[in-house]
């Protein structure tokens, strides 16, 4: 092992010693890709499962199942209204593991959405919006709105009766908007009703646009989170 | 030439000015760039071509409508109805959220129109009698060309609007 690590390939990738000092172990932080969102060092306090129910890092684990699920499903669902909602039987019924994949993002899907609105409830009622943490909430209710927006923009994806008439309702609330409404439905289906049309917007949404937003938001999120002192911890007493 | 550090010498009058001009000649021009590309864009989002169904079509001749019945025509989304007063059109349409109302006629029951989404049921005249729509269905302009009636899914005509045939 310690010959492994003193080769030269190990050290270009490791650049610091072994976590023997209190340098090498903040290096391990700092010098990691993965690991720098993390802080250098974390009090215990903040630590207990109780502060934070892990409700944010369980929300992110979703979405990261979410995109890797998401992505295998890609491989067989095709964005048209011939295909769609064959391809979403074939994968239930014909595609080896189709059926896990598919409900493990379904219930990742749901799980994240209830998971999301714990999470705000947590930091509500820990008060970890003031001051100087407020932008950080304000970025929280974009990515909630991101969450929604995927959990909508996938349910017309199966193309059966229930995303169909879904979407039917969905997008006629959203024609409700004053002056601008019908526009705005237009806009979301690309035409009169839930066509074809509507079917790839709701694809490329789903699967390109609303994905990315969140990813760039989630970063900006937990980046926030470091810059504005870490973790919202009450005063003691 | 020896190479002075100008940034801590002070501006000059000039100098600000220029900037302050510069300043607003890019800005502006990078402003009316982006709201070029976001007007583009948008205009980019609206579909210019529909492969939708046609909002005017013929429907056959008023005499091959038996009076009382009730002509579904699924694609369009409208109903055609000849009344005792005569033909009228309807948007299949339900004027809660939009989904599509089905004709009904059962034994025992009044016959009319029942929206499977969230219950509202409306009669043969396209009144709401019974569940959240908040208005009647939207009726159609129908006219007579060439002895057939054509229907006109764009123009809406008073709820009360019969074609006497």
């Amino acid at each position: 092992m310690s010959f492994l690590q003193r080769s030269r390939l190990f050290r270009s990738i490791v650049r610091h010693g072994l976590p023997d000092s209190v340098r090498n172990r903040a290096l391990v932080t700092f010098t990691n890709f993965f690991l720098h969102i993390q802080p250098v060092k974390v009090r215990l306090r903040a630590m207990q499962f109780t502060r934070t129910f892990y409700l944010g890092g369980l929300s992110a684990a979703c979405f990261f199942i979410l995109v890797v699920t998401g992505v295998l499903l890609m491989f067989y669902y095709h964005p048209s209204v011939p295909r769609a909602y064959e391809d979403m039987k074939d994968l239930e019924f014909v595609v080896s593991s189709g059926v896990f994949l598919r409900n493990l993002h379904r219930w990742s899907a749901h799980a994240m959405v209830a998971l999301v609105m714990l999470h705000m409830v947590r930091v509500f009622f820990a008060g970890a919006y003031r001051p100087p943490r407020e932008f950080n909430w304000v970025i929280g209710v974009v990515l909630l709105l991101l969450t929604i927006g995927l959990s909508y923009t996938g349910y017309l994806l199966p193309w059966d009766q229930l995303a169909y008439w879904g979407v039917t309702v969905g997008t006629n609330m959203a024609a409700a908007v004053p002056v601008l409404g019908d526009q705005i439905r237009f806009l979301m289906l690309g035409g009169h009703g839930v066509n074809e049309n509507a079917l790839i917007r709701f694809y490329v949404l789903h699967c390109v646009v609303l994905p990315l937003a969140l990813t760039v938001g989630i970063a900006l999120h937990i980046w926030r989170v470091r810059k504005d002192g870490g973790l919202y911890l009450p005063p003691k007493g | 030439m020896s190479l002075t550090d100008d940034l801590n010498e002070p501006l000059s009058d000039a100098e600000v000015t220029r900037r302050k001009l510069l300043l607003a000649l890019g800005g502006g021009a990078l402003a009316a760039a982006g709201l070029g590309a976001a007007i583009t864009t948008l205009e980019y989002m609206k579909p210019n071509v529909l492969f939708e169904p046609a909002t005017r079509f013929p429907v056959g001749r008023p005499e091959e409508i038996a009076p009382g019945s009730v002509l579904a025509l699924p694609r369009q989304k409208v109903y055609v109805v000849r009344g005792p007063a005569g033909i009228y059109a309807m948007s299949s349409v339900c004027t809660h959220l939009g989904c599509i109302i089905q004709h009904r006629r059962a034994a025992g029951q009044k016959e009319g129109f029942f929206c499977p989404c969230h219950g509202s049921a409306f009669d043969l005249e396209g009144k709401v009698v019974g569940g959240p729509a908040p208005r009647p269905l939207d009726r159609l302009d129908v006219k007579i060309e060439g002895g057939k009636l054509v229907v006109d899914t764009q123009k809406k005509v008073p709820p009360t609007t019969v074609l006497e045939v």
